[in-house]
């Protein structure tokens, strides 16, 4: 967890805090719905997209691209095509702020079942199976680059 | 309502229009009910006055895989403001698929004035109708449930044993790569931890989403019972079971043969897959039908 990306880092903290289904679900709206923020910009790619940037077993339809930075750092877009997965919406942006620019090592150290801090653990064996691979498909970009 | 009335359902009055649902928002005879497999789905936009019945958290034991007991079902519908009288009509994402399955379990209890909305959260939001994210709350209503009835429309796996050594009706509602063993999830789903592919000797192939329209609503009687009793030779007079890999999807079709078509005598295998494919020396079918 200490080799986390500080922002994924506090983040996770802020959500140990969360006592309630209510509370856990308004802030993970909240995010959803910055999603545009994260979302893939028409200079990176346009639909169809390549397959290759689809996230293997999430059934929202969600893709992930990582950009070089300068620096040699990581930029993260993603894109949801499915209108209602706001879960997959709410863990891009997530993940888009925590990873963006971070050091390849601390994103390529994530660990799938940090999905769970933020959700809760009663979510579908499905959905999570979805998120947690957006999660590592963005630790995997990560690792190709340190080869 | 009309539209409904007319397209030969053996029970349309189960089903309830979009155009019906917004002219009784505030009738204090029915309880809206969301049912979704995203968990922030109602959270982030519900039809005014509808409560959440969460899948996970309301309709199974915690601990136990099986569907809560009368207790616990009985303090859901207190806290919904639910009673014996209430008309609750479901609705959800993914055409109703999660809405029929809360449907399922709440006739386990007996509650059977219960509706579905047509088209579900997908037709009400294509239709630009009112979504809120007030939650509201209802004064707890008394509300007293019978034992769960675990004969009538739910089947075990012994059960379906001997239903397939009779040669008894059988329906998957998975997908084509489910049914043949090539997948043992939806594609798009995680390939979990099932250690058999295939499917139930004698079963039908007709995923659960042929029963319903682009729009999410339900096709019509006719096109229905060209699927089920045309294509493959269905008897509605006979017993027949549905099964999908949890028992969700194939509550979907467990109501449009029980309602829409009248077959009369369905069970929902809600062991499903997941316990078939699992199970040692049950027998297996691989391929097509």
């Amino acid at each position: 967890m200490t080799d986390y990306p500080p922002r994924l880092q506090t983040a996770l903290e802020d959500f140990s805090f969360i006592t309630t289904r209510a509370e856990r679900q308004e802030y993970l709206i909240q995010l959803a719905d910055r999603f545009a923020e994260v979302r893939v910009p028409a200079h990176i790619a346009t639909r169809p997209y390549d397959e290759q940037h689809r996230v293997p077993a999430c059934e929202s339809e969600a893709f992930v691209w990582a950009v070089p930075n300068p620096d040699g750092t990581l930029h993260y877009y993603f894109d949801v095509l499915n209108p209602q997965g706001l879960s997959a919406m709410a863990m891009s942006v997530i993940l888009g702020e925590a990873c963006n620019g971070a050091p390849l090592a601390q994103v390529a150290a994530l660990n799938a079942d940090l999905v769970f801090g933020f959700f809760g653990k009663d979510i579908s064996m499905g959905k999570g199976q979805g998120l947690m691979s957006i999660v590592t498909l963005v630790a995997y970009e990560a690792r190709q680059r340190l080869k | 309502m009309s539209d409904i009335t007319a397209r030969g359902y053996t029970h349309p009055e189960v089903l309830v229009s979009t155009e019906w649902l917004a002219a009784h928002l505030t009738d204090p005879n029915i309880r809206i009910v969301e049912s979704n497999e995203d968990p922030l789905l109602y959270a982030a936009g519900h039809i005014p006055g509808a409560v959440e019945v969460d899948w996970t958290r309301d309709l199974n034991d915690q601990v136990v895989r099986d569907y809560v007991g009368r207790e616990a079902f009985e303090a859901l519908a207190q806290r919904s403001g639910i009673t014996r009288d209430t008309t609750v009509i479901f609705y959800g994402d993914k055409n109703n698929w999660w809405a029929t399955y809360a449907f399922w379990v709440f006739q386990l209890f007996g509650h059977t004035s219960a509706r579905i909305l047509d088209g579900g959260r997908k037709k009400w939001e294509a239709e630009g109708r009112p979504l809120t994210r007030d939650r509201v709350t209802y004064p707890a209503s008394s509300y007293t449930a019978p034992e769960r009835d675990d004969v009538t429309i739910r089947a075990f796996k012994e059960y379906v044993l001997q239903h397939v050594k009779h040669g008894g009706q059988l329906v998957d509602v998975r997908s084509p790569a489910e049914f043949t063993g090539e997948k043992t999830h939806m594609p798009e789903y995680p390939q979990e931890g099932v250690l058999r592919g295939g499917h139930i000797p004698g079963a039908k192939s007709v995923p659960w989403a042929r029963a319903v329209n682009e729009d999410g609503s339900f096709k019509d009687a006719a096109a229905l019972q060209a699927i089920y009793q045309g294509e493959k030779q269905l008897d509605p007079e006979q017993e027949t079971i549905a099964y999908c890999r949890i028992g969700e999807r194939s509550s979907h079709t467990w109501f449009v043969l029980t309602y829409l078509l009248g077959f009369k005598n369905v069970r929902n295998y809600d062991g499903s897959w997941t316990e078939w494919g699992n199970s040692v020396g049950v027998p297996i079918a691989k391929g097509a039908e």
